[in-house]
């Protein structure tokens, strides 16, 4: 126990001057746009007074690390600012749309899993042979195939063709199964080659002999001790994956309407309105980092051979 | 060692693709601009094999045109992550101290927290959306991993026999990195580059899809993608055409990446493609 809580200590120390240089980063953001950000939103038909007033009111006419310091403090706090549009919390607007990110994110995750574990198995059990050849043609497809390439196209055969899904909408499970299927297709083809590698590995090893010659089933020797090893580094890339799929989500939210924080960002980007932009960018950036410090430390739970740095 | 025959296939579609890139001008069939309302949407046929797109305008020639676009982001922020990550992964790797713990401690580490295309699409969002825009964007997020290969090897190779000998012999810190380590690390370099390209392109095309790439006139694959999603139903070929395109780019480079891999290193294991490490 004093050892994990050494792990978790470590990482967690690892991680603050990484949220530090995010935070920074997202800051600094603001001050790239060329000219003026509030002259941008606004547009050249705004008055000077206009200009001026607005950048009284969020700040923007301080020093530069006075903002800095009342920018830490409000994210401390949790207080994202206004957006530039309608004046209200960033963070309520981001608070209302993360759930269906999530969603989607987790149930490409679920796609991504299911097609690739069975798959991956299959082409090790069969290597060199048919099954494995047409498994790698499958990876490799989902590899190449973009989602922006891909969603379309599900969208054209399942609802257009075939009538059998909503090209687009939310709430209901069949809105779901589309955007996850394309989001969860090139993690999934990811998966399926790490699986095959991960299994092969493992079914060298002297235990499997062991476990064969003892006369157990393959199906035991294969779904009880090789997947139990060969699983550890595909929850690695699994975990590492899910900040991937927060980053992908953007642009499947926006092939199929979705109503999460990628599509928010879009909309933000598109009205300038970039206090809403840092929010959006912020809140996906510390998802990433939390999942990905969760699952190093899991890892490293998990498999005690993998020595703490 | 021969190359394996996918490792053949891509690199015959790379040169194809360059080719196709290089003569865009003379190879397309018609002026990529030349509009013509009356006969919008229009599927292929003989003289439009790919069909006319919502202005009427030839499917196949702004598609050539598109690997021009698409290949010449991809080769320049593969040229600028390249040099970039060589010289930063070379110092940390041969300077190591805090040198190296603050390359790849905290640059690594800091740059390796967003996810790449969310990085990328920010600094477009802030910076506005052009090609030079697009490529510095790519790069910015594009040279640590070339960086931190260029480490690894660097941190190997800096240990071997015949690098302490040069320093034995009073060779400077420059002569040694740049005539005895830098040429034994160039295979894995030009490996990476390769499939490189894969994922640049494709990252192009995502940020094109999504508004924040290349701008009218100029024709992009991801571009044309986005703007064919309106006419799924009556034109689908606008949305097939670009989408193959984009697929066929990027396996020809993970082929030729994979293929010059293996016959670099015929004991390594295959590379890990291109798209698990952008993360696009």
């Amino acid at each position: 126990m004093k050892e994990i809580m050494g792990i978790l200590l470590r990482r967690l120390v690892l991680v603050i001057p990484v949220v530090w240089a995010v935070v920074t980063l997202v800051f600094l953001l603001l001050h790239l746009v060329p000219g003026d950000p509030v002259l941008a939103f606004l547009g050249e038909t705004a008055t000077p007074e206009q200009v001026a007033e607005m950048r009284h009111r969020f700040g923007l006419d301080r020093p530069l690390l006075e903002q800095y310091v009342t920018y830490w403090m409000h994210v401390v706090r949790g207080d994202l600012g206004v957006t530039f549009v309608d004046r209200r919390p960033v963070a309520e607007k981001i608070l209302s749309r993360y759930p269906a990110t999530l969603q989607l994110a987790v149930a490409a995750l679920l796609v991504a899993v299911t097609i690739a574990i069975p798959l991956g198995v299959t082409a090790a059990r069969h290597q060199g042979g048919v099954r494995d050849a047409a498994a790698s043609l499958l990876a490799l497809l989902g590899i190449a195939l973009p989602n922006f390439a891909l969603g379309p196209l599900l969208i054209l055969l399942f609802s257009v063709k075939l009538g059998w899904l909503p090209p687009s909408g939310f709430g209901e499970p069949a809105h779901l199964v589309l955007p996850a299927v394309t989001l969860g297709t090139a993690l999934a083809a990811i998966l399926t080659r790490l699986v095959r590698t991960s299994v092969l590995e493992e079914l060298r090893q002297d235990y499997v002999k062991t476990a064969r010659a003892k006369g157990l089933d393959e199906r035991i020797v294969l779904y009880r001790h090789v997947l139990r090893n060969g699983l550890i580094p595909v929850v690695t890339i699994v975990g590492l994956q899910f900040g991937v799929l927060l980053g992908g989500a953007i642009i499947t939210e926006r092939i199929f309407n979705w109503p999460g924080i990628g599509t928010l960002t879009i909309e933000a980007i598109a009205a300038r309105d970039y206090p809403l932009v840092q929010g959006c960018l912020l809140v996906i950036a510390l998802t990433y980092i939390v999942v990905n410090t969760a699952t190093d430390f899991l890892y490293r739970v998990l498999d005690p051979r993998i020595k703490v740095e | 060692m021969t190359m394996s025959w996918t490792g053949k296939i891509g690199w015959g579609l790379v040169i194809a693709l360059l080719a196709i890139a290089l003569l865009a001008p003379h190879v397309a069939p018609h002026d990529i601009r030349e509009q013509d309302l009356r006969v919008r949407l229009q599927p292929p046929s003989r003289a439009h094999p790919m069909g006319r797109d919502e202005f009427g305008r030839d499917v196949l020639s702004r598609l050539l045109y598109g690997a021009r676009v698409s290949l010449r982001v991809g080769l320049t922020v593969v040229a600028i992550c390249a040099g970039v990550g060589t010289i930063i992964g070379a110092l940390a790797g041969y300077y190591g101290g805090w040198t190296d713990r603050i390359i790849s401690g905290f640059l690594f580490n800091t740059l390796l927290a967003f996810p790449g295309i969310l990085l990328a699409l920010a600094m477009i969002a802030f910076l506005g959306p052009s090609v030079g825009n697009l490529i510095l964007a790519l790069s910015i997020i594009g040279w640590v991993s070339y960086a931190r290969l260029i480490r690894g090897q660097v941190l190997k190779v800096k240990e071997l026999d015949f690098v302490h000998a040069a320093r034995a012999m009073g060779a400077s810190d420059a002569r040694i990195l740049l005539r005895h380590i830098l040429p034994n690390v160039v295979q894995p370099l030009i490996v990476q580059a390769t499939l490189g390209v894969a994922g640049a392109v494709l990252a192009e095309a995502s940020l094109s899809f999504l508004g924040l790439g290349v701008q009218e006139p100029m024709p992009s694959w991801g571009k044309m993608l986005d703007s064919g999603r309106a006419y799924l139903t009556t034109a689908p070929h606008l949305v097939i055409f670009p989408g193959l395109a984009i697929a066929v780019t990027v396996l020809a480079f993970n082929f030729a990446g994979d293929g010059l891999n293996e016959w670099l290193n015929p004991q390594r294991p295959r590379s890990i493609p291109a798209r698990a490490r952008k993360g696009g």
